[in-house]
């Protein structure tokens, strides 16, 4: 494996002095799709924002192709390294077609607006992610799903070898959340190094090539989730006692959560007399 | 050689020159922008046309190209033109003031109007006239002053972890604007009557007796600041995503929205200084533009027109209302403009969108 296209040194990273993270160390893996998972307010978004030059760290320094990236002309990273933001606002009445060219920006200039290579990226993007049927219709009309499959067009139409996404799949239902994974190892498959935020350690398992849980600022574990994720790192992480069996599906690993104690039966006796089946507590 | 492409599926064509100049044009704007210069055209005329001496449209025509008999030509342009351009410049730097505003707090309230900055410039002219005592320029530099401090207040406020966010830009505006209100009745109240009668006047904002010397400074201003505009426009384009995604998308977006306030704000107070507070063309121009325009976001070159259209319309309207007195043209724009928003906020609240 060549050397990382982007890596965290010994970052610390605070917001108004508050520090999140001390000397943090994060290697992206070339080509790989990483995960990065942990508990809330560990620390993963605030990583995140820190790989995209959001968040300039106190101490330390994140390198995008070996160079620092702070340092770089913000275009020119913009050529290297897309985002999908977790919010994002589309402007009223804007069209799919409309948004997805603005994820050209980096490429544009004043008299160079809409060059054959903008054209051609755009149409690919809107293909890729299957809007290209939405094209003229307005962002405001869409489903959740739909809408984020346009801004991730968006990030795609900037044609970046890097591409990071925070919770791509919030405030999604299962299927979409499904729709917008697959997509995202297709463009793994296709060769971009992907790195998400993701909340549901199931779907890291499914989708990841690489790992990185944290928490509390600091990486508990990363590599292979296949390796990496048992038991006691799940304990360890999100403080749950859980059993990891291979998934049915794509065999690998799958947490699920262990059932209650004894200590929940009154409760469960309860729940039961308003219409629950007995046979959850086993 | 230029080439035009078919339009694309962006509602657009594309004008090539070789491979390197590429420029996306969208006819439905360019047709709105053609009809509202038709009609500014027409009301620049019928503005120069009509008065104590009528002139007609044929004669007003001959003698801004220099014919025409030495009393009419004087009549044009020399007590009518002024207050003609005057109206229109103004128009143009508040529409484009609020298109910027309304797009970087992403909200049509976040037009500078709501948010305070004619009540800063105001604040400043009433502490000029009331208590230093002055008129004239140091008036308008009193307006500058109170607009660009409370443009200062405004941003300070809203500041927190390096960031901006347009509702509480919005919501401090607000306050400050409220606030600043008071202040105004306050000096209304302590000062003489007279000095009362000249701060009432300067707050209706008036475009009564404008001569060439209070054109020049606006038409400096104007001209100096939307050759800025253009490359502003293109960052604003992606600030409108959300500062996550213009980041993303390579904008350093606290440096593009501190310039675009700059802008902004300077547009404004401008405006304020040679005429005084004129109320809502910056808000409703935007609005109206984009709803003609059919565009994403305010345009601007539709918003700079619509807003001459109205401020030229108003002050024709404020002339010609009462016989002998005309009215000052912030109290026509004022009317029309607050209908205007009970209707855009009736709507917007029926199809269920705020």
């Amino acid at each position: 494996m060549s050397t990382a296209p982007l890596r965290a040194q010994d970052v610390t990273l605070a917001y108004d002095g508050f520090v999140v993270t001390r000397e943090l160390s994060v290697d992206i893996p070339a080509g790989g799709f990483t995960a990065i998972v942990g508990p809330n307010a560990c620390g993963k978004s605030t990583l995140l924002r820190a790989l995209v030059r959001m968040l300039k760290p106190t101490a330390g320094s994140v390198l995008l192709d070996g160079a620092e990236i702070t340092s770089l002309p913000t275009k020119q990273v913009a050529r290297r390294l897309g985002l999908l933001p977790q919010s994002s606002t589309a402007p009223d009445g804007i069209t799919v077609a409309d948004l997805v060219a603005r994820g050209r920006h980096p490429y544009q200039r004043l008299l160079r607006q809409w060059s054959r290579e903008d054209a051609a990226a755009v149409e690919g993007a809107m293909v890729q992610t299957g809007v290209d049927d939405l094209a003229k219709r307005l962002v405001d009309e869409l489903s959740g799903g739909q809408r984020q499959r346009v801004w991730l067009a968006m990030a795609l139409a900037q044609a970046t070898p890097l591409l990071l996404l925070d919770e791509p799949t919030t405030f999604l239902d299962i299927a979409h959340q499904m729709e917008v994974l697959d997509l995202c190892a297709t463009l793994h498959a296709d060769g971009r190094t992907l790195v998400a935020v993701l909340h549901d350690l199931n779907h890291a398992c499914r989708y990841a090539t690489h790992l990185i849980a944290m928490r509390d600022g600091a990486v508990v574990a990363e590599g292979d989730p296949a390796e990496i994720v048992d038991a006691d790192l799940v304990e360890a992480v999100f403080g749950l006692r859980c059993l990891v069996v291979p998934c049915p599906a794509t065999g690998a690993p799958m947490v699920v959560p262990e059932a209650r104690e004894a200590a929940g039966a009154a409760a469960r006796q309860s729940s039961s007399s308003s219409g629950h089946s007995p046979e959850r507590s086993q | 050689m230029a080439t035009v492409s078919s339009p694309l599926r962006l509602g657009a064509g594309v004008i090539r020159v070789g491979d390197g100049v590429s420029l996306r044009v969208r006819r439905r704007p360019i047709v709105v922008s053609g009809v509202l210069a038709a009609i500014l055209v027409a009301l620049f005329v019928f503005a120069l046309g009509t008065g104590d001496f009528p002139i007609s449209p044929g004669d007003v025509i001959a003698s801004l190209l220099g014919g025409g008999d030495e009393g009419t030509r004087f009549i044009v342009r020399d007590l009518r033109l002024p207050r003609a351009v005057c109206a229109i410049l103004v128009g143009v730097a508040l529409a484009l003031s609020g298109a910027i505003f309304q797009a970087l707090t992403r909200n049509p309230l976040g037009s500078p109007d709501i948010i305070g900055f004619p009540q800063g410039a105001s604040v400043g002219a009433l502490v000029v006239i009331t208590i230093i005592g002055g008129s004239g320029a140091v008036v308008a530099l009193g307006a500058i002053a109170g607009g660009a401090l409370t443009a200062l207040a405004v941003y300070g406020l809203a500041f927190k972890r390096g960031a901006t966010s347009g509702y509480r830009i919005i919501l401090v505006g607000v306050a400050i604007s409220f606030m600043l209100l008071s202040v105004i009745d306050y000096l209304l109240a302590r000062a003489r009557i007279e000095e009362a009668q000249e701060a009432t006047r300067w707050l209706l904002g008036s475009l009564n007796n404008r001569s060439w010397d209070d054109v020049l400074p606006v038409a400096v201003v104007v001209a100096l600041l939307l050759p800025a505009l253009v490359p502003a426009t293109r960052s604003l384009r992606a600030l409108e995503l959300g500062d996550d995604s213009a980041n993303g998308l390579g904008v350093q977006v606290e440096r593009a929205r501190l310039g675009l306030i700059g802008l902004a704000v300077g547009l404004v107070s401008i405006t304020t200084v040679a005429v005084g507070p004129i109320g809502f063309v910056a808000l409703t121009a935007p609005q109206i533009a984009r709803r003609l325009a059919h565009s994403a976001g305010p345009p601007m070159v539709c918003s700079a027109l619509t807003g001459a259209v109205i401020v030229l319309a108003s002050d024709i309207v404020a002339q010609r209302l009462i016989g002998s007195t005309p009215l000052p043209v912030g109290v026509m724009t004022g009317t029309f403009g607050g209908l205007y928003l009970a209707w855009l906020l009736t709507m917007e609240w029926r199809s269920g969108r705020r």
